[in-house]
């Protein structure tokens, strides 16, 4: 029970309660989307009107509306890549622990193509060609992100293949299927849930960085990413379009990040993880 | 297995992810459309004629494999053939490639600098207050985009201090801040491998051998500990070097750097793909080089790890 009350989960929750709590009632606070332009007020520096707390962008839109609106696509980034990702390394990677032979080469070859060609790189090559978009994002990290699951799933399986109870399971004559699900998923899920929470959180980070490539979302979408492309003009004269977003993302991504490694402590002992 | 054909092994595995992953880019580059039309833009008065004109010059009715082997022995023999708009590839993939490897090798430094002291202590205070905060400052680190994180630096040493240029080339000054914001974020993950290496170094026998015959805790640490845990910590660097190259692409856009991430940006808003194509396959090849030199040093320096 001690172990709930650790410092990293408290404010990993916090964090994230505070954050994706504002991004889940924003269509209640801020029914226009963050898309209100009050031109009398462009470019007010934050804390000084009391109308526009965190100050407003060149075109009057209010930061704090923006921030908060806009954290709908880092979360939908993160959340839905992360479960596809899941979803399809785990099936490959049951399958190819527990028959190894061709879903185990398959597996083992994409991952080292995997390695040579970072996501980024990867993502700047594809979208150039496909053009950006918020569900062609989403797919693209899917395929790139789903090998590692893969691999996870698969070391757990060669173990727990021998382990006695599976050994067990197969000596009663059950089907394959029921030994994968029933038996060797449920205990190779701890660390499948680490990989995911931390996945969230990187995969929120890079949808930012081709947003602000202008590769990822389109620009008339509040997000954060964009909105840190659109402040990058401003920098000198109007630092505080950039600042918030980035404090958003950062907050996010660090209460993600502590849930993750009180997790990694909680589920992994062993560190299986960091393998 | 013996060790020269575990080394042949790893090579061939090596060269073929080369080749698949260099023929996924050129059959990806093909797809964007008529290199021929892009070439000539969007003008009326383009006769059939000179789309063959151009094709027949760039090679572009050849098949596609015979394209691509062109493009892949013209990398090996540096003859890398012209881009669009931009003329002849293989200088300005030169002088990218200077610029990306010296602010990768600073930032790596910078990152060392950092995290080596602190990776140590923490291991060497393991749990203190000290500890945790080190902890608590590298989740932190890997917690914000590396290109917001350039532009706080920028915003507070070139904005409000004006102590650096703000972005470009122009001498020593313009490397400090792109490689301090690589070596932060690079010194955020260093710092949990060199903590967690340093602690199993620690608790092994001969690091106890060696503070029982009453050696300098300085010695025991530097000639004994960081020695052997330098392995694990070069194996590290090694598998993060694609991740340095994907996080340089977007820093160096932000410093406008004029490396191989802003070179392939550039040719994405200029629609000159082939610049694209041989920025992506180089550092695809650089990074499988990097693993493969990586997997051969670490059988070499420890002769005990198994090969299977």
């Amino acid at each position: 029970m001690r172990a709930l009350f650790r410092f990293e989960f408290l404010a990993g929750l916090v964090l994230l309660t505070l954050v994706g709590g504002a991004v889940a009632l924003s269509p209640w606070l801020f029914p226009d989307s963050g898309k209100t332009m009050d031109f009398l007020a462009r470019l007010t520096p934050p804390f000084v009107n009391e109308a526009h707390w965190l100050g407003t962008d060149p075109m009057g839109r209010d930061i704090l509306e923006r921030v908060v609106v806009g954290g709908k696509i880092s979360f939908i980034v993160g959340i839905f890549s992360a479960l596809g990702a899941v979803t399809l390394g785990t099936v490959i990677g049951l399958l190819a622990g527990y028959y190894r032979g061709f879903w185990d080469s398959f597996l083992m070859r994409f991952a080292d193509i995997q390695l040579a060609l970072p996501f980024i790189l990867l993502a700047i090559t594809v979208i150039a060609i496909i053009g950006p978009g918020l569900d062609r994002i989403v797919i693209l990290m899917i395929v790139a992100q789903w090998v590692q699951y893969a691999r996870l799933v698969r070391a757990s399986v060669l173990s727990l293949r021998e382990a006695e109870y599976v050994q067990a399971a197969k000596s009663y004559g059950l089907p394959d299927r029921k030994i994968i699900f029933g038996h060797i998923l449920p205990n190779a899920m701890g660390p499948l849930i680490i990989l995911a929470t931390l996945n969230v959180a990187n995969n929120i980070l890079l949808e930012s960085s081709l947003t602000f490539l202008g590769l990822g979302i389109d620009p008339l979408t509040p997000s954060w990413g964009g909105m840190l492309a659109d402040g990058r003009n401003y920098i000198q004269t109007a630092p505080w379009i950039t600042i918030f977003p980035g404090l958003a993302i950062m907050f996010t991504v660090l209460g993600l990040n502590l849930l993750g490694d009180w997790l990694r402590d909680y589920l992994d002992p062993l560190g299986k993880t960091n393998t | 297995m013996p060790i020269v054909s575990y080394f042949i092994k790893r090579f061939l595995q090596a060269a073929f992810v080369v080749v698949v992953v260099s023929l996924l880019v050129a059959f990806a580059i093909r797809m964007t459309g008529d290199p021929a039309m892009m070439m000539l833009g969007e003008s009326a008065n383009i006769t059939e004629a000179d789309l063959h004109n151009i094709r027949e010059q760039m090679g572009l009715n050849r098949p596609f494999l015979v394209q691509y082997w062109g493009f892949m022995s013209g990398l090996f023999s540096g003859d890398l053939g012209d881009s669009f708009f931009r003329g002849a590839i293989a200088p300005l993939i030169w002088q990218a490639m200077k610029a990306t490897m010296l602010l990768a090798i600073i930032s790596l430094g910078v990152s060392m600098l950092i995290s080596l002291p602190l990776g140590i202590y923490a291991a060497r205070h393991k749990n203190s207050w000290g500890d945790q905060c080190i902890r608590i400052l590298s989740l932190t680190g890997l917690s914000f985009p590396n290109f917001w994180l350039g532009i706080m630096l920028m915003l507070l040493f070139s904005v409000t201090l004006k102590w650096l240029p703000v972005s470009g080339f122009s001498g020593a000054s313009s490397l400090i801040l792109p490689a301090l914001t690589i070596g932060i974020i690079l010194t955020a993950s260093n710092l949990r491998i060199i903590r967690s290496a340093m602690l199993e170094v620690l608790n092994s026998q001969y690091v106890m051998v060696a503070r029982a015959k009453g050696l300098s805790e300085h010695r025991v640490i530097y000639r004994h500990a960081l020695r052997n845990s330098a392995i694990t910590i070069i194996t590290y660097l090694g598998l993060q070097f694609g991740a340095l190259m994907g996080g340089l692409v977007v820093v160096e856009l932000v410093f406008n750097w004029p490396g191989m991430g802003t070179l392939a940006i550039e040719s994405i808003a200029q629609r000159d793909y082939p610049i694209l194509q041989t920025v992506v396959t180089v550092l695809a090849m650089l990074i499988v080089f990097v693993n493969l030199l990586v997997d051969v040093a670490y059988v070499m320096l420890d002769p005990r790890i198994r090969l299977e």
